[in-house]
């Protein structure tokens, strides 16, 4: 063969290679209204920024796009005794710098969790030691029984400890030391399909396909994603129809019909897991905001009946959520573990007996009260409160709202302000996808020993309730766990300790070119972005 | 001279510490950062612990203190969100805001006078009075609503330029620049017009109202009976006298842009110290919003100042050592 000849071909062969490269080269490009707070895995327990961050790291356990626990790191798991879980760990699994993943790595990725600075230390303080047995295999100890252990644990993401101790990140990032290194803030390396190439705070986010992943069964055909925040929904939207981005995040939903009209885009509705309900002061003697001094009337049960009949929240899905929300009887979602639908049927929606209930209970004329309410953290937040103002003042109830933006809100009615409030709008998503959270954070007393009922803002308190929330936790026969859930939820619901209103939509802007997975607790999970 | 600046110099250290106190005061009403630091399930100790380690506990005079000390060898702390300190985090973000301010700023003064002089020789004509009435809106029209407009006008039914951010920018050093590539320049026409429309009306009608009042004057009248040419005499000899009064304007109105700026980046989704602001403001960043307040107060001290001693320098009718003298 000549040389020139040779030649034609190699460069014919390299242009083939190349060209095959530039067609499987696709790009994502996406926008959330804000910014992942870091890149440090447990520097904030927080849902975006761990589920922009479970496309990089990964742990023992994952959440599917259904949100179930399957096994991520760890292959299988065995609860040996009560205190006892021994993990198998996935062979052959690299980080994004060639390390391979073992034991060492659980046990380091599980001290970090407990340095200062780390944010997870709800989490990684069930574990009371960690033993490694072989490389590839670790005894859990926790304290106490923990059988929610594995499916917490889903958020505690593994770092590789070469790598942690070569660049002076083995503890948290820290906001309180001046000399911390700070390198896991805009650097990563973990185990997952994406690795991060670059990263500029609150400007842009730029992944790549990670070559060395372990699951080749992930459907993503996506090489490179870039992400910015946006603040501004119209901005957002506008940079949704001009194609400049593929997918942003939230959309309002009032911009619903407009995507609908453009080619090329669309809204992706779902219900997301996020429960939004009515709290009320049941604990003061008096209420901080009312004009009926010497008493609370939210402690009488009648009261918190009355209100829960004046709502309507067939007209809060329809009138405030353009018909996108799931209007609610129970605290949780039919996504978390432990929902039974039964006791999902909502308060009936009936204002005469309302006034009814609240002539027994001796205010016939009704009484003033003031909610509390945010302004930028759930969907249609302020809005939600008016239109419940609104509905309870055809009962009687004046409702007063006082509405403020977040940092305001929380920095209000929190514990650390001594929970000043008389009623209040909240949503939550258990982070475990398990009832026992919403069981023991919003249900439980409060209680400042064992840590319990600490986002019970009202002080709803049941010794029933306590106790079945503790067996609860600690049941690992599955039909038994739910006859607990079960009983809880029906004393809730009769005792009116909430009042439940609805799951709000999420609201996703899709360029019609990708096809992706919208997960309920609105984490966007890169494995199942597929390019058309 | 030198006892005026030592005098100057003293009251804008007055006016800062003022600023200080007063931002100072009102962080409390912005809300708790503690809770922006933390997830949802953090325990009560732990976050008591945080907010002791922070010195948000400390007496306000303590804290007030504390933060001065500090801030007057230029350290003001750990930004709360990005665990950084605050002087990277706005020596990073400086660029983005200072090239669109002064794009904007050149924006408003290369089309404004134009106009300006424009509307004021030819009073009546069909062109002036459209100036004008365009005018009217840009005064008129908030920032943001105009912002969106051109998002919507030219992002997105023209697609002619990109809707938000700075597009590609290169590193010269420590700067960074968008006016290097073909996609920054693109993505700076509508954030730096945005920003400049104020401005530029405000300059133009300023210009105007001058350049009509100086027209009359006998001067004037002298110049054009000499048979100067019409172009010698407006621009040689009214303009020159139109601009002492927009000169002092627009210096004083440059530290508004760069305060007007937190709107447009808004908007645009620019990533400068606006941006920054806003952003602090939501996540009760204390650090990065009484950084930002001191800066663009010392950006203001100091422009001021270097007014007042302009000012000397160009109307001598002025003293600077015991006010004006009536002459």
């Amino acid at each position: 063969m000549s040389m020139m000849k040779k030649l034609l071909i190699s460069s014919a062969v390299a242009g083939i290679v190349l060209s095959a490269n530039m067609a499987s080269a696709n790009t994502l490009k996406f926008a959330f209204q804000g910014d992942a707070q870091s890149l440090d895995p447990h520097g904030l327990n927080e849902t975006f920024t761990l589920g922009f961050l479970s496309n990089v790291y990964e742990g023992l356990t994952r959440l599917d796009k259904d949100i179930k626990v399957v096994p991520g790191l760890a292959t299988s798991w065995e609860v040996t005794s009560p205190t006892t879980i021994v993990f198998k760990l996935r062979e052959g699994v690299k980080f994004q710098n060639g390390n391979s993943f073992n034991a060492d790595d659980v046990i380091f990725s599980w001290k970090r969790t407990l340095s200062e600075g780390s944010d997870q230390k709800v989490r990684g303080s069930m574990v009371k030691d960690i033993k490694k047995i072989d490389d590839l295999t670790v005894e859990i100890h926790t304290n106490g029984p923990q059988p929610l252990m594995p499916s917490e644990w889903a958020w505690i993401y593994m770092m590789d400890k070469e790598w942690s101790e070569a660049n002076g990140a083995t503890s948290a990032a820290n906001v309180k030391d001046k000399d911390a290194n700070g390198y896991t803030l805009t650097h990563a390396n973990g185990t997952g399909p994406f690795e991060v190439v670059s990263r500029q705070p609150d400007v842009k986010t730029v992944f790549k396909r990670s070559a060395s992943h372990w699951n080749k069964d992930i459907i993503t055909n996506i090489t490179d994603i870039e992400f910015t925040p946006v603040k501004q929904a119209a901005t957002r939207t506008a940079a949704l129809i001009s194609g400049e981005l593929d997918m942003v995040y939230p959309i309002p939903v009032q911009d619903w019909k407009r995507l609908d009209k453009e080619d090329g885009v669309s809204a992706l509705r779902g219900a997301e897991a996020r429960t939004i309900f009515l709290g009320m002061d049941q604990s003061r003697d008096e209420l901080l905001y009312s004009n009926i001094k010497g008493k609370n009337p939210l402690k009488d049960v009648r009261v918190r009946k009355a209100m829960a009949h004046s709502l309507n929240l067939d007209i809060i899905k329809k009138k405030i959520m353009r018909g996108a929300s799931t209007p609610t009887g129970l605290m949780i979602a039919p996504q978390v573990n432990g929902f039974n639908a039964e006791y999902n049927t909502p308060y009936k929606y009936d204002p005469a007996l309302s006034k009814k209930l609240l002539t027994e209970a001796g205010y016939p004329d009704g009484f003033e009260i003031t909610i509390d309410c945010p302004n930028n953290r759930y969907v249609n937040d302020e809005k939600i409160c008016q239109a419940a103002a609104s509905m309870m003042a055809k009962v009687g109830i004046k409702m007063k709202v006082l509405a403020q933006p977040k940092s305001k809100y929380f920095g209000k009615v929190l514990a650390q302000n001594n929970y000043d409030t008389s009623m209040y709008l909240l949503g939550w998503t258990p982070g475990s996808m398990d009832v026992h959270n919403v069981l023991q954070g919003l249900i439980s007393c409060q209680n400042k020993e064992t840590k319990a009922g600490l986002f019970n803002l009202g002080n709803y308190c049941n010794a029933r309730v306590d106790e079945l929330q503790k067996m609860v936790g600690v049941e690992t026969d599955a039909a038994k766990r739910q006859a607990y859930v079960d009983e809880a939820m029906k004393i809730v619901k009769d005792e009116v300790a909430y009042l439940p209103l609805h799951q709000q939509p999420l609201s996703w802007g899709v360029s019609d070119k990708f096809t992706l997975n919208q997960r309920a607790d609105n984490a966007f999970d890169f494995r199942y972005v597929v390019k058309k | 001279m030198f006892s005026f600046l030592v005098k100057r110099l003293l009251q804008s250290v007055v006016v800062l510490v003022a600023v200080a106190l007063i931002a100072f005061s009102l962080f409390k009403f912005v809300g708790d950062p503690i809770n922006n630091m933390v997830g949802q399930d953090t325990t009560l100790e732990e976050r008591e612990a945080l907010r002791e380690s922070l010195g948000l506990n400390d007496p306000f005079h303590q804290q007030f203190y504390n933060f001065m000390v500090n801030a007057a060898v230029g350290d003001f702390g750990i930004s709360y969100r990005h665990k950084v300190p605050v002087s990277d985090l706005i020596a990073e973000r400086a660029p983005a805001t200072l090239e669109l301010s002064i794009i904007s700023a050149l924006l408003s003064i290369f089309i404004g006078i134009p106009m300006g002089v424009y509307t004021a020789i030819n009073r009546s004509g069909f062109l002036s009075r459209s100036f004008m009435t365009v005018s009217l809106v840009g005064i008129s029209l908030p920032t943001f609503l105009i912002g969106i407009l051109f998002i919507f006008f030219f992002g997105v039914i023209l697609r002619w330029l990109p809707t938000f951010g700075r597009g590609e920018v290169v590193a010269l050093g420590w700067w960074t620049t968008g006016l290097l590539t073909w996609s920054g320049i693109k993505s700076l026409i509508l954030p730096s017009i945005t920003l400049a429309l104020f401005q530029m009306t405000l300059i133009m009608r300023l210009v105007r109202t001058e350049m009509l009042e100086v027209l009359c004057t006998d001067y004037i009248k002298f110049a054009r009976a000499r048979g100067l040419h019409e172009r010698a005499v407006n621009f040689g000899h009214a303009l020159k006298n139109t601009l002492i009064p927009v000169i002092t304007i627009i210096g004083l109105q440059l530290g508004l842009v760069m305060a007007f700026a937190i709107i447009t980046e808004t908007v645009f989704q620019w990533p400068g110290m606006g941006m920054l602001f806003i952003q602090a403001i939501e996540e009760v960043d204390v650090p990065v919003m009484a950084a930002y307040l001191m800066m663009i107060s010392l950006i203001f001290v100091a422009i001021n100042l270097l007014v007042d001693i302009l000012y000397a320098f160009v109307d001598p009718r002025l003293t600077i050592d015991g006010g004006s003298k009536h002459g």
